[in-house]
């Protein structure tokens, strides 16, 4: 069991800051996030594009934000629970939560923040009717092993770089068969996987079916045939072990949505006196929380982490007196 | 102020008629959130999400400019797509799109 000061379920911009500001109370921060790397919606929708407001940078890109904020919060010594959701929340014997994720990771914290953003990222699964009965039966949305698919016949459906890279990952003597269906002829995906494509399947060691769109699937116990509907030959049956559709990640609520939280529109109602939601002990800051006025910004965020951090001290010090020191008197004084 | 007048039709097929300012570089996206429409925005306006999916019904798809390959592109990896098919967020309110009527594609 992971036991921790403050709990953040969320390690987008919003948490990161959050380990900085707590450590400076000398509280410790562990944060849980969904998805395989830290930075949220930075990391995982646009590392690259600049963002222009972010105090005292004209200009910083997105992914380079993600990195300083590691950097900043490393003193502090934050642990993570990387690739697992956190599902529940409960409250034991002696006052503390214990959230466990969807891989059973247990934690445990007096004071939970939930810096969960727009929600979970999750795949976005195309709307083929039964397409749910094949799921883990043929279907896959994300890649974990690609041994999973040593001498299997597979489809990839997509345009973008996990299906490129995929399909050529694959291709190399890993698969028996691969497919690669995408709607046009062209790829959204780096010209160079572009590229490896059209030279593979030129070289007959893929099948390619641009224009085309995976319609339909079937099979007895698990996935035997893929429908596709090409836009001039009509539709064309695909015999295969497996579909893997890689469309690409959107974020939806998800867990949080059942922990008993007041929720107005996928938002964490707070009180903006600490952003603490009605259950005392959670609060909830950046993109995920909402009041009169709020802003989705990262700099709002930054701000409500001071605020909340100082509240979830007084919370787990009640005792204790809280002097705010500038941090040009002492400096940073890691763990 | 000069505006336009758009017909929002939303997932239940309920028809919104809004005012929608040309002299705020607003687009569609913005105008359906703006008025409260059941539509996300995610990626905020960049051609990066897809949340602002939806059919330009009137005969304006003409006067509108061209899609972008950003927009081709995002378009090719959302669902349910048709002729029809735009991105909100990729349409800026102009006077020339007086009387459009669009259609909310369903979420996914
Ligand atoms: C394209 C784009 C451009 C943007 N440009 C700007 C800009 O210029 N300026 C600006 O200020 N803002 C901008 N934003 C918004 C900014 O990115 C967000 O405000 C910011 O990311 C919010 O940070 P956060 O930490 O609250 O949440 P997020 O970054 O959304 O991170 C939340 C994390 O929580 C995780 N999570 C959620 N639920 C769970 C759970 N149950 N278990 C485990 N993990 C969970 C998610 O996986 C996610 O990684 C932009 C956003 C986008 C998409
Ligand atoms: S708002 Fe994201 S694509 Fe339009």
């Amino acid at each position: 069991m992971i036991q921790t000061d403050i709990l953040i379920i969320g390690a987008g911009p919003c948490g990161l800051f959050t380990v900085f500001e707590a450590g400076l109370l000398k509280l410790r921060c562990h944060l849980i996030d969904a998805l395989p790397q830290a930075g949220g919606q930075c990391a995982e929708i646009y590392p690259k594009k600049p963002i222009y407001d972010i105090p005292a940078y004209p200009e910083i890109l997105a992914g380079d934000l993600v990195d300083r904020l590691m950097e900043q919060a490393k003193p502090f010594q934050p642990g993570f629970t990387l690739g697992e959701r956190a599902e529940t929340i409960i409250k034991d014997d002696e006052g503390q939560f214990v959230v466990t994720t969807n891989r059973g990771t247990v934690h445990r914290a007096p004071t939970i923040a939930i810096a969960g953003g727009l929600g979970c990222f999750e795949p976005r699964k195309p709307p083929v009717e039964r397409l749910q009965d094949y799921e883990d039966h043929g279907v896959e949305y994300i890649i974990k092993d690609p041994e999973f698919y040593r001498g299997k016949k597979v489809v990839i459906s997509g345009g973008g770089d996990s299906a490129l890279d995929w399909t050529n990952f694959l291709a190399d003597g890993v698969a028996s068969e691969v497919t690669l269906v995408h709607r046009r002829d062209g790829f959204r995906g780096h010209p160079d996987s572009v590229q490896k494509v059209l030279d593979l399947a030129a070289a007959g060691k893929i099948r390619l079916l641009t224009n085309g769109e995976v319609v339909g699937v079937a099979g007895e116990e698990r996935l035997e045939t893929l429908t596709v509907k090409h836009k001039t030959e009509g539709e064309i049956e695909v015999e295969t072990d497996h579909w893997v559709p890689l469309f690409g990640l959107s974020p939806k609520l998800g867990p949080i949505a059942d922990w008993n939280l007041n929720i107005t529109k996928n938002a964490i109602e707070v009180d903006t006196l600490d952003y603490s939601t009605n259950v005392d002990g959670i609060y909830a800051i950046g993109d995920i929380n909402t009041y009169p006025g709020k802003l989705k910004l990262i700099l709002c965020g930054f701000h409500e982490a001071t605020l909340m951090v100082q509240s979830a001290f007084k919370r787990i010090y009640p005792d204790k007196n809280l002097v705010l020191k500038y941090t040009t008197v002492n400096g940073v004084n890691g763990f | 102020m000069s505006s336009i007048r758009v017909t929002v039709i939303d997932r239940e097929g309920t028809s919104h008629e809004l005012e929608a300012p040309t002299d705020m570089n607003m687009n569609v996206m913005e105008l359906c959130k703006s008025a409260e429409l059941p539509v996300e925005g995610t990626c905020g306006g960049m051609a990066m999400c897809a949340s602002c999916h939806c059919y330009v019904e009137s005969a304006h798809a003409g006067s509108m400019p061209e899609k972008s390959d950003d927009e081709e592109d995002m378009l090719d990896e959302a669902f349910h797509v048709n002729d029809q098919s735009r991105l909100g967020c990729q349409i800026r309110l102009e006077d020339a799109l007086e009387g459009m009527v669009i259609r909310l594609a369903p979420v996914g």
